[in-house]
């Protein structure tokens, strides 16, 4: 079935090598990561997660948020999302394996990785983040196969395909909470010792999930005539409207808890990141970004006719996707870090052989997304 | 196996020298009840030794602490903070006098209910029934889930490789590589000889007190009974055993 | 399928690079046994040379998790001797006192690169203490880093 997505014309081929380039470029810089140890990233004693780990937290989001298409498919029977579901699913095992990557290329030994699973540590919250993203990928590849396989001959899938699916719809929500649950269980880091922020991250990620879900069927539409309804899409945008209300309104409470109870290390992180704290202003211009970011995303997926019209559709998902992805990807767990436990305020900023690292890992996911995208293409175009 | 027998088992390498400090730390016959060590630090002892670095120096010495001049690389076990910063104080100004602005020492304080532990994705770092928080830097992958997960800010990792910035190297102990966590290990090695940590041994004021909390005899429980003592965010439930004599 | 001969050709290729390494050790004549350094002063070891010969490094394991996670620190071999557990101080400095004549000759000759020297710390003869950089596996010949 893969070998389908060998087919293309001249710049499908061309828009693979320009990613393959990218990603061979990360690759290198990840061999002189090896050789010179994470010394060479931004990271500190202070801030010693950074954009690797905010990329795995950020991609565990838009894996889970395929649910978003399954659940009203399988559980509302709701036939217009029937083409799209796959889509959310390839996206889902791209995304998880980009996941598995980001952890990887975070590591400070890799040669010892297979230790978490020589010394299964059931109280670690990481152990289950592994448990449950490696269920998750083997739940969407298996699924993917035999629908897709289905989809080709023209037949029904197989019945006991069905309760797998639905099975994976709790997992989803699992993957997402369990990640929460890695940082939400640190005595110490008071930004994230809220009780809110599983509900937050599955906000955030079925906001962030769906609208790249809609920018790539926007996509394949047009270049590959991949026949997806209008409606599925407009239903999407919908999704995408309410989980970003959410995630702000979400944002909000936290806000409000945080000032009003004004206890000093609450605060302090949410001043670092807003308004910056001891002079250190790093990331104070991409959180006012992202906010405001969320209120354009909001105002166009709030009107009926922005939400339904394709260009300002368009526009919209990529600023609900930035936003997170800043919100998500940089804010929440540099912010988590700053201040330090002695109060120490140090700014991360990434290094260029960081960022051409986390650009490979991002090549690589898109290298797979298009193949999956093509393959499903074709295999449609068969039944034409 | 049990703690008595590994006591046992410790002291029978060096009969002799656990003999005559073993009953000093209070660990008089290896058949005692497990031991709880635990520091009391008497701050006001350290201050009046302005400037000095005596612990620091022999701990970093005695296990291989590189001194890496770049604060965000830097790896150490036992170094000074502002007392303001050490117990969160938020107006300085009304602090005795006898302590504004003077720096008090920290290193791991051996929880009781150690965050990092609970964490580790592979056990690599854990607590030992005489409490010390230990780590096997043979099966740590390098995750820092536990830098993260510590709330004292206690421990470093090998951002780069430590070597080259070794000032003095002792093959007594082992250095370590990049992409490994490290932190203090209460002297583990030496406890193992019966000898107290290296930073008490090297204290020129007496002010840190090494024992067993078990032991209700012990020099240590006898300090904190009759002194009033502090310790670093009690409220966050780690039960840190490291006590600050006020 | 039409490209038939180009798929195949792709194969062998592959097959030959990945086999590459046994093929040439087949082709080059085999490497002299290397002559390994006799301790000085000590007779025997804790386990008679063939088990060392072959299980050392389980041995070695097995010191380790005793030492690091057992807190145990004395080993009774099986004449009744009880030595310290401690790679530097026991295997090394007190009985292969040079390192690169023994485990190292014998190790690049098998092609073996531990990476204990990483963090054990290597004494030399004089019992001046030998640091630098962590070599790279690849540099640690003898002679070559330490
Ligand atoms: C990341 C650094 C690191 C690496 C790599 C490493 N060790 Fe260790 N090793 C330590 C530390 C730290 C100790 C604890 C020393 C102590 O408590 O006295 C230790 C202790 C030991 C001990 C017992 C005490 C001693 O002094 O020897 C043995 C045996 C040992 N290691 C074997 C090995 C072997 C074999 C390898 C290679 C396969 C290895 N180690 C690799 C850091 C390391
Ligand atoms: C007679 C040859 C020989 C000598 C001498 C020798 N070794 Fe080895 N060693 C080997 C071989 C062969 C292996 C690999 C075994 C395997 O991988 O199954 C090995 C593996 C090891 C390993 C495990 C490496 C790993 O990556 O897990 C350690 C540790 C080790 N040796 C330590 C030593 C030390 C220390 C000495 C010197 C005191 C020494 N060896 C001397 C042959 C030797």
């Amino acid at each position: 079935m893969l070998e389908k997505a060998l087919a293309g014309g001249r710049r499908y081929w061309a828009w693979i090598a320009g990613l393959a380039a990218v990603a061979c470029a990360g690759a290198w810089c990840y061999a002189l990561q090896l050789q010179t140890g994470l010394g060479m990233t931004g990271l500190s004693r202070d801030v010693t997660w950074g954009l690797y780990i905010a990329q795995f937290t950020f991609f565990v989001g838009v894996a889970a948020s395929a649910v978003m298409v399954v659940l009203p498919y399988y559980l509302h029977d709701y036939k217009v999302f029937g083409r799209v579901t796959i889509l959310g699913e390839f996206l889902a095992i791209t995304s998880v394996v980009m996941c598995g990557l980001f952890i990887f290329v975070d590591m400070g030994q890799p040669s010892r990785v297979l230790n978490v699973l020589r010394y299964p540590t059931p109280w670690s919250m990481m152990f289950w983040d592994m448990v449950a993203l490696g269920g998750y990928l083997i739940l969407n590849v298996v699924i993917t196969r035999v629908s897709l396989e289905a989809e080709r001959n023209d037949t029904a899938p197989p019945r006991w395909i069905r309760p797998v699916i639905v099975l994976s719809i709790p997992w989803a929500i699992s993957i997402h909470t369990v990640t929460a649950f890695l940082y939400n269980g640190l005595p110490g880091r008071s930004f994230w010792l809220t009780a809110i922020l599983a509900p937050r991250f599955l906000a955030s990620a079925f906001a962030a999930g769906p609208a790249l879900l809609i920018l790539l069927c926007l996509a394949a539409r047009r270049w590959w005539s991949l026949r997806i309804a209008d409606e599925a899409i407009r239903k999407i945008a919908l999704i995408v409207a309410y989980a970003m209300a959410v995630h702000v309104f979400f944002v909000l409470l936290e806000v409000f808890t945080v000032f009003y109870s004004q206890v000093p290390e609450h605060v302090d992180h949410f001043r670092y990141l807003y308004a910056g704290l001891d002079g250190h202003t790093a990331l104070v211009p991409w959180m006012w970004t992202s906010a405001c970011l969320a209120v354009v995303a909001l105002v166009l997926l709030i009107v009926p006719s922005t939400r339904t019209s394709e260009p300002t559709l368009a526009g919209a998902c990529v600023a609900v996707f930035v936003s997170l992805w800043i919100d998500k990807g940089l804010g929440l767990v540099v912010g988590g870090f700053v201040p330090s436990p002695l109060g120490a305020v140090t700014d991360y900023v990434p290094t260029w052989p960081e960022m051409m690292i986390t650009a490979g890992v991002w090549a690589l996911g898109a290298i797979m997304v298009t193949g999956f995208f093509k393959v499903t293409a074709e295999v449609r175009a068969g039944e034409r | 196996m049990s703690a008595t027998r590994r006591c046992f088992l410790r002291m029978a390498g060096s009969a002799a020298a656990a003999a005559a400090t073993g009953a000093a730390l209070g660990c008089a016959s290896p058949a005692a009840a497990t031991r709880r060590w635990a520091m009391a630090i008497d701050v006001r002892k350290c201050l009046e030794l302005d400037g000095c670095r005596a612990c620091i120096d022999a701990c970093h010495q005695a296990h291989n602490v590189p001194a890496i001049p770049d604060r965000a690389h830097e790896v150490k076990w036992i170094w000074k903070e502002p007392f303001e910063r050490t117990f969160a104080i938020e107006d300085p100004d009304t602090v005795t006098a006898a302590l504004r602005g003077r720096e008090v020492l920290v290193f791991c304080n051996h929880c009781d209910n150690p965050p990092c532990v609970r964490v580790c994705p592979t056990q690599a770092t854990w607590k030992r029934d005489d409490g010390v928080v230990a780590i096997d830097e043979h099966r740590c992958i390098g995750c820092r889930y536990c830098v993260a997960a510590c709330p004292y800010g206690s421990r470093s990792f090998n951002f780069v490789d430590p070597r080259p910035f070794l000032v003095h190297t002792t093959s007594e102990y082992p250095t370590r590589t990049r992409g490994v966590v490290e932190k203090c290990n209460l002297c583990e090695e030496r406890l193992a000889k019966g000898q107290p940590p290296a930073c008490v041994r090297a204290c020129p004021g007496g002010a840190m007190l090494f024992g067993d909390l078990r032991d209700p005899d012990s020099e240590i429980r006898k300090t904190l009974a009759a002194r009033y003592s502090i310790r670093r965010k009690p409220e966050l439930g780690t039960r840190p055993q490291v006590y600050y004599v006020i | 399928m039409r490209n038939r001969i180009l798929i195949l050709a792709g194969l062998a290729l592959c097959l030959a690079a990945l086999t590459w390494p046994v093929w040439r050790a087949l082709a080059s004549a085999p490497a002299p046994a290397p002559s390994l350094a006799r301790p000085v002063g000590a007779t025997r070891c804790v386990a008679p040379v063939g088990f060392m010969r072959t299980s050392h490094m389980t041995l070695l394991a097995e010191w380790r998790d005793r030492v690091v996670r057992d807190g145990v620190r004395t080993y009774t071999d099986a004449d009744g001797r009880v030595v310290t557990m401690s790679l530097s101080g026991t295997c090394l400095r007190a009985c292969h006192a040079d390192k690169t004549k023994f485990c190292d000759r014998c190790h690049d000759y098998a092609g073996v690169k531990p990476t204990c020297w990483g963090c054990h710390v290597v004494p030399t003869a004089t019992g001046a203490i030998v640091s630098g950089p962590a070599a790279p596996s690849r540099s640690s010949r003898p002679g070559a880093a330490l």
